[in-house]
């Protein structure tokens, strides 16, 4: 089988790997670099899971070509916690918004997102910055509150 | 089996290549959720990297929106502020950063919101290689390399929009409606009303928009209106919703946006 060299910046480090044609962002990101933070969930654009930022931006790892992001930046949780824990990670844990955790790595990218653009967001935006990650554990208010106490703690 | 990626300067080379297993990639939505799903149909994945694709362009009253502009780009776009709603409601964030105005044609049901907006707005649909033709006709084959759609201008303050889901703030549509009302509330003068989820494809209604035109818009016309929201629509029972429930509701709804503020 054919494979292809693609670089990209994975967390701030320069990385180098070799797809194969057709292959998601998320594969590569978790077989190919061993960065396990973003999740497989449904693989079809509906859970969030997947979240990473590419260049800042919310994407979802699954539905990205490997090949698109050639020189592009791409965040992930794992570089999130990376010097110590992350203020939305810390509220994270102290608001209980994690039970299950599956969907806590997207929620984390996206709700960095949307702090990165927005530091000082009202309930609703976050709640619109979170739509697409879904969360069957916690009803959704400890993760809204825990990111509105981050917004809150960063201010500070 | 082997799967190769492609990328190619032009959309007119993107045309050329287009062919049998060939599947052309925009956001990537559809596509790689296909490939996710293992759709073994596809043996070539196209690319283009052609700048014309992700642009909006205006020229007197039609804009010209390239195929490639995502929803975000649509969002950032102040001469498309009047399809700000619509880009709004459709996914969540990535979502919008990712899915492509060329690939929601594309969408099959339950997705495919912004087709409908476009329905009403006379859009035209630019086909690599070929005339443009009217988006009602090109979604019934739904053929060739859409390289751009243009719009008439909406007419402030004309142009409304409802998807209605479940799931709040962001669901899948049980239905979503469009209407292009010009004059309104006054005498209204091409009345546009357009439909999705309510059958296979995004539709015209014509005779919700008969009983518009040339009318005000006072409590008789929206009553006649209503009346006529069923007619010539053959709505589908999916896991959303049933055929009974979306007969149900559709008129409720098209008095909601007949009635609202624009």
């Amino acid at each position: 089988m054919s494979k292809k060299p693609v670089q990209f910046r994975l967390n701030g480090a320069e990385r180098a790997v070799f797809v194969e044609g057709g292959q998601n962002l998320l594969d590569t990101i978790r077989r190919g670099l061993g960065d396990t933070s973003p999740k497989w969930g449904c693989g079809q654009g509906t859970c969030g899971a997947c979240t990473v930022l590419i260049d800042g931006q919310p994407h979802l790892a699954c539905l990205t070509l490997a090949e698109a992001v050639e020189g592009r930046e791409i965040s992930t949780n794992a570089g999130l916690g990376a010097n110590g824990l992350h203020p939305l990670q810390q509220a994270f844990m102290d608001h209980f918004a994690a039970q299950c955790g599956f969907c806590t790595s997207g929620m984390l990218m996206a709700a960095k997102a949307l702090l990165d653009r927005n530091p000082n967001p009202t309930r609703d935006e976050v709640i619109e910055a979170i739509s697409g990650n879904i969360c069957r554990c916690t009803g959704y208010e400890p993760i809204i509150d825990a990111i509105l106490d981050a917004a809150k703690r960063r201010a500070a | 089996m082997t799967l190769t990626v492609e990328t190619v300067p032009t959309v007119a080379d993107a045309a050329r290549r287009l062919g049998t297993g060939v599947r052309y990639l925009g956001g990537g939505t559809l596509v790689m959720r296909a490939l996710n799903y293992g759709d073994t149909s596809v043996s070539t994945i196209l690319r283009s990297s052609d700048p014309a694709l992700t642009r909006v362009e205006t020229s007197g009253d039609r804009i010209r929106i390239g195929a490639g502009v995502t929803m975000a780009g649509v969002m950032a776009s102040r001469d498309l502020e009047a399809l700000h709603p619509v880009a709004r409601v459709i996914g969540g964030p990535a979502v919008r950063n990712m899915g492509t105005v060329g690939g929601n044609l594309f969408a099959d049901p339950p997705y495919g919101d912004f087709a409908v907006a476009l329905l009403v707005l006379d859009a035209m649909v630019q086909v690599e290689g070929a005339s443009e033709v009217p988006l009602e006709r090109f979604l019934g084959e739904r053929r060739g390399l859409v390289s751009a759609v243009t719009i008439r201008r909406p007419e402030r303050g004309a142009f409304r929009f409802r998807k209605v889901s479940r799931v709040k703030p962001k669901g899948i549509a049980v239905l979503s409606m469009a209407a292009y009302l010009p004059g309104a509330p006054g005498r209204i003068t091409g009345a546009r009303i357009a439909y999705g989820n309510m059958g296979p494809r995004p539709i015209r209604v014509a005779a919700v928009e008969q009983a518009l035109e040339g009318r005000g818009l006072d409590a008789g016309t929206i009553a006649s209106a209503a009346g006529a929201a069923l007619q010539g629509v053959s709505p589908q029972t999916d896991p959303i919703a049933s055929e009974w429930y979306r007969r149900e509701v559709a008129p409720v709804h098209l008095r909601r946006l007949l009635e609202a503020q624009s």
